[in-house]
């Protein structure tokens, strides 16, 4: 299913591209600039990278600004800390490639101070360039190319499309379990069992990939949520393969992020000794949002002493994460405490607006957003104007493609259709990201408005 | 092996245990920081304003530096180091890069037909994949040299292809050879079906520099065997032998018969890990690809969207590299002053190393004229080689082991392919004050 797309999806990225370098050399239109929110890029969206990790980063690439009066103290010393641990003291070194020996370490103790104390392993965490290129590395080693019948991962709809892109140019199969987007996109058990179901005869399953906060839907699976998938994937023996990259970005009323790991330890033998898990976090998304940078990390539980060596030499084959993105994700983990001269504020912006304003368009309609980076809407069209759509549009598109295609080029607003992600049959979503500054935000919903009300008047 | 040795050695002497050296000097890797180079003053600064763009305001900073990371935050969404780009990278960089080899080459160029990747690894593994096809006897085979980097194993065999090795000419400097060529081709057809021949200029490990002539020779035997060239140019800048010069595959190409230019397919690597710019850690590199098929160009930037996008503060570098200082620019001349003297460094490194090597009874090195690396053969005792039968090791491996353990010395073992019952050890000559 998505392979075949895979030649459309681009060629909207293009179109946006060509808009925006058409607008930086002066062509007119409706718009003065394009608010990208195709991506979970939240500088790209408008955010401002947090000063203190600038700062850092700037005086590690320029040694000698660790010198100037201008920086605060404590941002000098802890380029200085992060450089000492740098190769030749400086960023341009290659590291170990399973990531600076003492960040690996940072990142343990963050773990276990996220997870009330529970214990993690410096040799259980490799850092990679992004999150991504982890999640390829452990599906390597979970996807035999030459088994027959083929390997199975078992993959929410709707889901991340890269991981999916990944996953399908492994050779491996992917196996949809529809997350019910009447009750706020939960996952029910009695779902993922007829997904494994769907499977015999088809492919072999071996991995169960789940993203918490999700990615497209803006969920947050709850604690009784997270314990079911784990007993899922005990009684099964599937591998869990959980995305935490939205971990802080949670901002729902009663919602509460719990670790995957935390979960599965609490819930005590038989479980916490063997349920297999690799769980995914970068500097791309959160606090950060530095997805420029290139650099993530993934925490491994309760694997096999030969499998646990066999990732260290696909890890080791790699040349190591870029050392700026490292120091990075140093920062996150570690970051200025109270009392620290540059001890953070970050504003979230908030999504009630956003909902409120999407579910007050006709046509339009989103369950409450608990987490995430995005909003993923339903578009209501009636089978008429899903019909008109499909004449009108120039390359037969479904009609989620059709109306980004038009929002892009009419309305300057960069978004992505929501069969990237995977729907139901018959159902049309688009996804944007929600994480820009509030007067760009505002924009957004404004010109959103305007266009979708010109839209579904043109098409009923 | 020989790594995790020194990381023992190292935390051995930080407790303070008597060694005969006071630290160890490790000459294994390409790494020139670790070598104790010094960075490219111009590119950092610019990059730590492209970082923390508050800098813009910092007297500290020449002008030049101001107005470049200016116009490279103004090329990056967000104007922040921090957004995701596209993923074959950002277009002014691409741009840039084109310019740069048209200027070095005289030929054309264009930026839809370059991709930047997180490192010149990652491009060949992308150009590998999408090569690798087939089964059993009609698996994708490459040609490779031996010897050759490292990592070329590591791709290949990921990407599911057959490597075919051919020896070069150590008596000719690791020359190539036409005749080898043809051996190794034949030997391996039915085995596995060659599509494609890599090659790497200057030489990696072996410092060899083509002339025009082998260039010429290669290509036209690319082009009767139909095989698509990959051509690694990571130390295009690392040419120091007499009389040497670096001459891309492209420019020779397209300096050939019209037939030829325009049929003979090629994909040419560089990075920022090599050269005088040496910021391995940054992680970025490109790919040229010519003569390729549109549809088929259309999924090389498919490809790199698995990787989402390149590092950014890696693209930027790209950007400076292959636009460096002007004269009449405020940082030229600290720019060429420094520049100068990594390659003299090199220069002199290389001249040393290839007089004493040879000096010594036992070792003969051909010279080095261009790349980063010394190749010495070693021609073992036979007491050693029993002794390291006996461990379960190669004897260049056992020679390198005694090496770091008396004298503090890492270097590379030649595990690069070479003849099997040749030995021979891979040194960098980056380092300048411990040589």
């Amino acid at each position: 299913m998505w392979n075949m797309k895979q030649l459309a999806y681009g060629a909207l990225a293009r179109r946006a591209n060509q808009i925006k370098d058409e607008l930086r050399q002066g062509v007119r239109k409706p718009y003065k600039e394009v608010i990208d929110v195709f991506q979970g890029d939240l500088h790209g969206a408008g955010m401002k990278p947090l000063t203190f990790v600038r700062q850092v980063l700037a005086a590690c690439v320029y040694p000698p600004l660790i010198n100037s009066n201008n920086l605060p103290l404590d941002v000098r010393q802890r380029a200085q800390k992060e450089l000492g641990r740098c190769v030749g003291g400086s960023v341009g070194s290659y590291s170990a490639a399973a990531g600076i020996p003492e960040i690996v370490h940072s990142i343990s103790e963050f773990i276990k101070r996220r997870d009330g104390g529970i214990p993690s392993h410096p040799e259980n965490i490799y850092i990679s360039p992004g999150s991504q290129w982890s999640i390829s590395n452990i599906l390597n080693v979970l996807v035999n190319r030459e088994a027959s019948p083929r390997t199975g991962v078992l993959i929410p709809v709707p889901c991340y499309n890269i991981t999916v892109l990944s996953i399908t140019q492994l050779g491996a199969v992917t196996v949809p379990y529809y997350l019910s987007e009447e009750q706020a996109w939960a996952l029910q058990v009695e779902e993922l069992q007829r997904a494994l179901e769907s499977a015999k005869g088809v492919c072999s399953p071996v991995a169960l990939y789940v993203i918490n906060p999700g990615n497209p839907a803006g969920y947050v699976q709850s604690q009784k949520s997270v314990q079911e998938v784990i007993r899922f994937a005990w009684e099964k023996r599937l591998f869990l393969l959980v995305d935490e990259l939205y971990q802080d970005c949670v901002y729902g009323e009663n919602c509460e992020f719990v670790s995957y790991k935390r979960t599965l330890s609490e819930m005590g033998p038989p479980f916490s000794g063997t349920v297999e898990l690799a769980s995914f976090h970068s500097v791309s998304k959160g606090f950060l949002g530095e997805c420029g940078l290139r650099a993530g990390y993934v925490e491994l539980v309760n694997l096999d002493p030969a499998v646990m060596k066999h990732i260290h030499t696909i890890f080791s084959k790699d040349s190591c994460a870029p050392v700026l993105g490292q120091i990075a994700l140093d920062l996150m983990t570690d970051p200025p405490k109270p009392g620290d001269p540059s001890y953070p504020l970050y504003k979230q912006v908030g999504p009630e607006n956003c909902t409120l304003v999407i579910n007050s368009l006709p046509g339009f309609s989103c369950p409450p957003l608990e987490g995430g980076l995005f909003a993923f809407p339903r578009l209501n069209l009636t089978p008429k104007a899903v019909q008109k759509a499909k004449v009108t549009a120039e390359m037969q598109e479904d009609p989620d493609t059709f109306y980004c295609t038009r929002l892009l080029e009419e309305g300057g607003v960069f978004t992505s259709p929501g069969w990237e992600y995977g729907q139901k049959e018959g159902t049309y979503h688009i996804r944007f990201c929600i994480a820009a500054p509030q007067d760009i935000m505002e924009e957004l919903l404004r010109r959103l408005s305007s266009f979708h009300m010109t839209f579904m008047k043109d098409f009923s | 092996m020989l790594q995790n040795l020194a990381e023992r050695i190292r935390k051995d002497i930080s407790l303070g245990a008597q060694k005969p050296f006071k630290k160890v000097i490790d000459v294994s890797s390409g790494d020139p920081h670790r070598a104790d180079l010094q960075h490219v003053s111009f590119l950092r600064q610019v990059l730590a304003v492209c970082v923390h763009p508050q800098l813009l305001e910092d007297k500290c900073f020449p002008l030049d530096v101001k107005i470049r990371a200016q116009k490279l935050l103004e090329a990056c969404d967000g104007a922040s180091v921090g957004s995701y780009t596209a993923s074959s990278g950002l277009r002014h960089v691409r741009q840039s890069i084109a310019e740069f080899i048209k200027r070095r080459d005289g030929v054309p160029s264009y930026a839809q037909n370059i991709f930047i990747s997180a490192g010149s690894q990652r491009a060949i593994m992308i150009a590998v994949k999408l090569l690798a096809s087939g089964e059993g006897n009609t698996r994708t085979g490459v040609l490779i040299p031996a010897p050759c980097p490292h990592m070329l194993y590591n791709v290949l065999e990921e990407a599911g292809l057959v490597l075919v090795p051919y020896q070069l000419t150590e008596e000719k400097g690791w020359a190539v050879d036409l005749d080898k060529l043809h051996q190794a081709l034949k030997a391996a057809r039915g085995n596995c079906e060659p599509r494609a021949i890599y090659i790497s200029n200057p030489g990696n490990p072996t410092g060899h520099v083509q002339d025009r002539k082998s260039i010429e020779e290669v290509i036209q035997f690319a082009a009767a065997e139909r095989l698509l060239l990959l051509a690694d140019e990571v130390y295009q800048d690392s040419v120091y032998g007499k009389d040497r010069e670096f001459i891309s595959y492209k420019k020779v190409l397209f300096e050939m018969d019209r037939e030829l230019a325009e049929t003979v397919q090629l994909i040419s690597f560089h990075s920022i890990s090599s050269t005088c710019i040496g910021e391995c850690g940054l992680r970025a590199g490109y790919m040229e690809v010519v003569n390729m098929d549109p549809e088929v160009i259309y999924y090389f930037d498919n490809t790199l969207c698995g990787d989402i996008s390149t590092p950014v503060t890696g693209q930027l570098a790209l950007d400076l590299m292959v636009n460096p200082p002007q004269p009449g620019d405020s940082s030229y001349d600290t720019y060429i002053q420094e520049t100068f003297f990594t390659l003299a460094t090199m220069s002199r490194n290389a001249q040393l190393v290839h007089e004493l090597l040879n000096k010594l009874p036992g070792v003969r090195c051909q010279p080095a004229l261009g790349g980063i690396y010394v190749f010495p053969r070693l021609h073992l005792p036979c007491g050693i080689k029993a002794q390291a039968k006996l461990l379960g090791l190669k004897a260049d491996v056992l020679y390198c082991q005694k090496l770091l353990e008396e004298e503090g010395v890492l270097a590379g073992a030649g595990e690069h392919g070479e003849m099997t019952d040749s030995f021979h050890l891979r040194s960098s000559i980056r380092n300048h004050k411990a040589l």
